[in-house]
């Protein structure tokens, strides 16, 4: 074979409720510019549907959106639905209204970068190529 | 049986499917291995190619097709191709965001691939993909392409069926029909047939398909003659006219089988699956044994120094000596 061809995947969801998906598909479109393969899983996804997605399309990196102020149960309901599926080793991401205070706690879930409303999307993309495995 | 991903795969893990197809879409040497010991198992599965050009509602009518193949208790596998852009290498894969009802689906394994520079609607791993996904036991296949412009056909080839989509207003339909790539088609779909103007576009492509009948230049000459492609309007969005198609769709399986074309285009998707890793073959042992050389040809040519029969002719003589 020649070459390989590797590319990093990356799935970006919106669990939960809220319905504004805006910020989430620029940042697609921010990752897809920067090279990466984005699957866009769209809105109102199940913790369930979205680990079972992120395992099929076999991502290197999960990125949540969540605006809702759900953050930690939503990301307690998708770290369990990962180790479910044997995809707790996956990149997490997860951007939106998170405050400082909870930060701790979505570590200790397996978050691996927060990313508050705001945040440069340049800083997103660096972050996920030091992150995943050339 | 050596590698165990492989046995994983047969056994329908589907992290295992979910790897393998990695493997092979990444084009790392390690795929090669795990599809050698899964092409058998492969054989055998339908594979539906769905095209048409941006917008027509491909996705929403393979969301369909599948809801209707699981109520016969069929598995599923869909692989969903979508451009790389040329510049970036990047790719928004957007395809499944409506089939998402099945994602909750044991029976249904749906898989997004990027063209990466690949040309002709599809991704350079599309085969290896359906064949590890048809090892799993997803024995029903659906291939979605890019959104096709005129010439991207490659579809006829890997697919037993092609069923081409296309919809009024954007996307203009008859663009599509004027091209290659209305002869590819087994069955249509006109779909958005509850927008305006969509029973012209079916009137169209009836007048279209007879003068083919009686006109000349068919897309294939190789192929099977007595099958004439069935034109069916369909509203995605609401699940209209998907038992028309999936009746248009297994008469087409049918027919498949009892003219002979179905061995036909199997070998044909073989012959190519063949030539494609010769192509690798070709690359690898131009950089393995005359490193730079390629570089340098291009720069004669490109100079107008050489032209690019010479260069291969020279290239050619040194790789077979
Ligand atoms: N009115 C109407 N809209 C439809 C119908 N089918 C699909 N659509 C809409 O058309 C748009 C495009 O549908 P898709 O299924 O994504 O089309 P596609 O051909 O897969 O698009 P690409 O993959 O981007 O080429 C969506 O907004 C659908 O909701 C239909 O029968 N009627
Ligand atoms: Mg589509």
């Amino acid at each position: 074979m020649a070459e390989t061809t590797r590319k990093i995947r990356v799935l970006i969801a919106k669990p939960g409720l809220d319905g504004h998906d805006v910020g989430a598909k620029i940042l697609c479109r921010a990752l897809m510019d920067a090279g990466m393969e984005v699957i866009y899983g769209g809105l109102r996804q199940a913790p369930a549907a979205i680990a079972r997605t992120a395992r099929d399309e076999a991502v290197d990196v999960l990125g949540l959106s969540i605006l809702s102020g759900a953050h930690l149960p939503l990301c307690r309901k998708v770290a369990a639905e990962l180790a479910a599926v044997g995809r707790a080793d996956l990149v997490w991401l997860v951007g939106g209204n998170i405050p400082r205070r909870d930060h701790a706690a979505l570590r200790e879930l397996g978050v691996k970068g927060i990313f508050p409303t705001g945040s440069a999307f340049d800083e997103v993309v660096a972050f996920i190529r030091a992150e995943v495995r050339p | 049986m050596t590698s165990p991903l492989a046995r994983r795969v047969l056994s329908g893990e589907r992290n295992a499917v979910a790897r393998a197809i990695r493997l092979l879409d990444d084009r790392e040497p390690a795929g090669a291995e795990v599809l050698r010991e899964l092409w058998s198992a492969a054989a055998g599965a339908r594979v539906v190619g769905v095209t048409g050009p941006p917008g027509a509602g491909k996705s929403t009518l393979v969301d369909c097709l599948i809801e209707a193949f699981r109520a016969r208790g069929e598995r599923v596998g869909v692989a969903a191709v979508d451009p790389s852009s040329p510049f970036t290498g990047g790719a928004i894969l957007g395809d499944r965001i409506r089939m998402q009802r099945h994602a909750a689906d044991d029976g249904v394994f749906i898989r997004s691939l990027a063209t990466r520079g690949h040309l002709g609607g599809l991704s350079a791993s599309t085969l290896d993909v359906l064949a590890v996904l048809a090892a799993a036991g997803f024995r029903t296949l659906i291939l979605e392409t890019v959104g096709v412009g005129q010439d991207e056909v490659e579809v006829n080839r890997v697919a037993d069926s092609v069923l081409l989509v296309v919809a009024p207003g954007a996307g203009d339909a008859v663009q599509t029909l004027k091209a290659g790539v209305m002869e590819i088609a087994h069955v249509f779909a006109v779909n958005k047939a509850d927008q305006p103007g969509a029973d012209q576009v079916a009137r169209d492509i009836e007048q279209l398909l007879a003068y083919r009948e009686h006109g000349p230049g068919r897309a294939d000459p190789g192929a099977a003659a007595g099958w004439i492609p069935p034109v069916v309007s369909s509203v995605a969005v609401e699940g209209r006219g998907i038992p028309e198609l999936l009746e248009a769709l297994d008469r087409h399986a049918g027919w498949l089988r009892s003219s002979g074309e179905e061995r036909r285009r199997h070998r044909e998707r073989a012959r190519v699956a063949i030539v494609e890793q010769l192509r690798g073959r070709l690359d690898d042992a131009l950089d393995a044994r005359l490193p730079g050389r390629l570089d340098e040809a291009a720069a004669r040519v490109a100079d107008g120094a050489s032209d690019p029969h010479a260069e291969a002719e020279a290239l050619w003589a040194e790789l077979s000596s």
